[in-house]
């Protein structure tokens, strides 16, 4: 048991480690290091446009999408490697954030479903940033239950025609391509009546709106569909196979390992150490040292088990299931944490200003945003379903609507 | 980065696994609950012919001398099979204290009867309710003699020695207390049973009334030895936490795959699988934090005293946290006598004091992760 590099691995980790050290935007580093929690702020910059620069020089140097094949735009990198490019990439990392969504999960779906030309067309623009890539997925009424979708494809001559509205799209007001899925017979099953696309963002009759969420901000868009004509060589997979295709893009949206999760626990533990109670330091206070300690264990638990599966990508093994429970830890915890801060501020802990406190409203802005974090990317009570599904090997829940015909689902609760 | 247990180390937790599913079973476990015997002496003699019990003592005190590594695998596979045996107070506090402290000539005294399973060993440190801590010890040691009480003793009542910790002066400093070894089979040593929520587990009270007593180590560094004792044995039995917590979690599984309810598997329903899951993710956060734990006890990392902490309060939660909600899996047949839930219940239960409460330890955590932060 150790957590050294093997040599190669140390090779490895010099090499990019120079690079960074002679190419990384260090004019941003600062700013970078300071934004914390997933919320990343570039006073005088656009972020997509540094990000974009960024990663064209990634791309120049041979280190965006560093684990896919040199053809499409890679490097083709061990699963390994690409954990140590994380690792070195460390502050700059968060200015890939713009293209995540096409890395993790459109690029690798055009890869298992595209043609030839395709691959070679889309892939290396997507990889150096060039070409920004969002999913299309969600629904308003087709969320948890995405196999529920609404949006229809029909087929004219060569074309398909899409009707319909998606939401949930980040990115998708400065996304150049969208991976969609659509309904194409609404006369089967749910599951058996889906196809995939891909298309040009800008095509008339998409139209991209953002949302105003919860927590006040806008970082998710709806976007409209009226007759939207997509050339059927941008379908990805057979007609009706949309339900497999789109699994391969979720797959890979849980993969993410050795990708850190914000738990809050530094920032908690820092506005503990400081703040002062009429008793003392919070940190002294025996409730408060019980609460931390949990938190703490919890985020320590975290880090060490992607470190195990770290170590089976180092060893050429495939991770186990343990990397499945981040997000649902974490998201949760960010959410009590930020309950808790407030609470040991009293009635101030409503304030949101930022020059009056000494965590500058960083855990009222948490309490806002954490609803998202349990939401996005799968609800902590899918992510339930799959561990105790997949992991533990549980039946699946009973699907009432699995064999009826998609047009004869209710749609109505009452 | 290689943060996993060595393909010899997994090996030696197999046959540790295979040997403990024939040698101790849950029949063999319900013997000591069932107040048959007060531990499984035949199985205490396997674990001594397997070498087990001396795993991590050198090869020069008749152990087998592997490490420390090797000791966390054995230990989580005891958790799991919940061994009615002493191997806790013997193997993570008796010899790890003479492994620190101990001379030459105690080391070769009592070390190898550890290794060979011819002497049970404990360490004696509370004194009724609190925590570990050098103000609550009034046990004197004076002339080489000790008088006073001490309880709850782990496996006291089966030991043949104990490390003592003694007070030895009255400074008001840690500096106040060192260690003895008291041979409990001698004169001026009254020990009495105690019953506890564990009956797979003994506790007892020892009295001692002018009983002749070893220094073990330097006078007044016995509060720094019972510290490194405590960090040590925190994460060694933080494995045998986690070994209870998955078994207890596969429990649960297994009868919510079995139990049909409504027309379906209980494990069906989601408000079983979110149990179970959420079983899950403690279990895990646990087994990392443990894997943390055990690279800082074998490389004896400055990390240790935060690693021993967070491996502690992770299992101990993990275990309880498994262990309470598989009898709620169970329904009302997890609440008999004849289902095994109650024994992880128990054990979960009683393991989660025996070295410090849970906030003892959270408590100890933060002030480690402080005095880190401030380095």
């Amino acid at each position: 048991m150790n957590f050294d590099d093997t040599q190669q691995e140390a090779e490895f980790r010099e090499i990019a480690r120079t690079w960074i050290a002679a190419n990384a935007p260090k004019e941003f580093e600062e700013e970078l290091s300071k934004s914390s929690l997933g919320r990343i702020r570039l006073a005088k910059h656009d972020m997509v446009e540094v990000g974009k620069a960024w990663q064209k020089k990634k791309a120049e140097g041979g280190w965006a999408c560093l684990h896919w094949p040199k053809e499409y735009g890679g490097r083709g990198a061990t699963p390994i490697e690409r954990v140590i490019w994380q690792q070195e990439e460390g502050v700059y990392g968060k200015l890939t954030q713009p293209f995540q969504i096409g890395e993790g999960m459109c690029g690798p779906t055009v890869m298992a479903w595209g043609s030839e030309d395709a691959k070679r067309r889309y892939l290396p623009k997507l990889a150096s940033g060039e070409e920004i890539w969002c999913q299309l997925f969600s629904e308003p009424s087709a969320g948890s239950d995405v196999a529920g979708l609404r949006t229809r494809a029909e087929k004219k001559g060569d074309n398909w025609v899409v009707n319909g509205q998606k939401i949930w799209t980040s990115g998708a007001h400065y996304s150049d391509y969208g991976l969609l899925i659509a309904r194409t017979d609404p006369n089967v099953p749910k599951h058996k009546g889906l196809t995939m696309f891909f298309l040009d963002m800008k095509s008339p009759g998409v139209e991209v709106r953002p949302i105003k969420q919860a927590n006040g901000m806008q970082e998710f868009n709806e976007v409209y569909f009226t007759d939207v004509v997509i050339p059927d060589s941008q379908r990805l997979g057979a007609v009706g196979e949309g339900w497999s295709v789109s699994l391969t893009t979720l797959m890979n949206e849980r993969m993410s390992i050795g990708s850190r999760l914000a738990t809050g626990v530094p920032e908690m533990f820092e506005f503990c150490s400081n703040l002062m109670l009429e008793d003392g330091l919070a940190i002294d206070d025996p409730a408060v040292r019980s609460k931390l300690a949990s938190w703490a264990v919890k985020a320590s638990g975290l880090k060490y088990t992607s470190y195990r599966a770290i170590s089976a990508l180092s060893k050429g093994e495939r991770p186990g299931p343990e990397n499945s429970i981040g997000k649902l830890v974490s998201g949760l915890m960010l959410q009590d944490i930020a309950t808790y801060a407030m609470d040991l501020e009293g009635a101030a802990g409503s304030l949101t200003g930022t020059d009056e406190e000494q965590a500058n409203g960083q855990f009222q802005q948490m309490l806002l945003s954490s609803p998202s974090m349990r939401i996005a990317g799968g609800t902590d009570e899918i992510l339930r379903n799959i561990i105790a599904e997949r992991v533990l090997g549980l039946p699946g829940d009973i699907r009432v609507d699995k064999d009826v015909p998609y047009n004869k689902i209710p749609t109505k609760g009452r | 980065m290689n943060f996993d247990f060595s393909d010899e180390q997994k090996q030696m937790r197999d046959e540790a696994r295979k040997f403990l599913s024939e040698q101790c079973p849950p029949k063999a476990v319900r013997e000591v609950l069932d107040g048959k015997a007060p531990y499984d002496k035949a199985l205490w003699k396997g674990l001594a012919e397997m070498g087990f019990l001396g795993v991590a003592i050198p090869e020069q005190f008749g152990g087998a001398g592997a490490g420390h590594l090797e000791l966390c695998v054995i230990a989580e596979e005891m958790g799991r099979a919940l061994a009615p045996v002493p191997f806790s107070s013997t193997v993570y506090l008796a010899a790890e204290a003479i492994l620190i402290a101990g001379s030459d000539a105690q080391k070769q005294k009592w070390l190898p009867k550890i290794a060979s399973g011819d002497a049970i060993g404990t360490l004696a440190l509370f004194e009724g309710k609190g925590n570990p801590s050098p103000k609550a010890i009034n046990v004197t040691a004076n002339g080489g003699v000790l008088n006073g009480v001490k309880k709850p003793v782990a496996d006291g009542a089966i030991a043949d020695f104990a490390v003592v910790a003694a007070r030895t002066g009255s400074s008001g400093r840690e500096s106040d207390i060192s260690l003895f070894i008291v041979d409990l089979k001698a004169g001026g040593v009254e020990v009495k049973s105690l019953t506890n929520i564990d009956l797979t587990r003994g506790q007892a009270e020892i009295t001692f009334k002018d009983a002749k007593a070893e220094p073990l180590g330097a006078a007044g560094e016995g509060w720094s030895v019972i510290t490194q004792v405590l960090d040590r044995a925190a994460v060694l039995t933080a494995f045998e936490q986690v070994g209870g917590a998955d078994r207890a979690l596969e429990m649960g599984r297994d009868y919510a795959l079995d139990r049909i309810a409504f027309g379906r598997p209980i494990g069906s329903f989601q408000a079983v699988k979110h149990m179970l899951a959420d079983m899950y993710v403690s279990a895990t956060l646990a087994r990392s934090n443990c894997y943390y734990g055990a690279w800082a006890l074998s490389t004896n990392a400055g990390e240790l005293p935060e690693a021993a902490a967070a491996a502690r309060i992770s299992a101990t939660q993990a275990f309880q946290h498994c262990a309470k909600n598989n009898i709620q899996v169970h329904g009302g047949m997890g609440f008999t006598w004849e289902f095994d839930c109650h024994m992880y219940y128990r054990r979960a239960n009683a393991v989660a004091l025996g070295l410090g409460s849970l906030s003892y330890w959270e408590d100890a955590l933060i002030d480690r992760m402080r005095k880190k932060n401030a380095a």
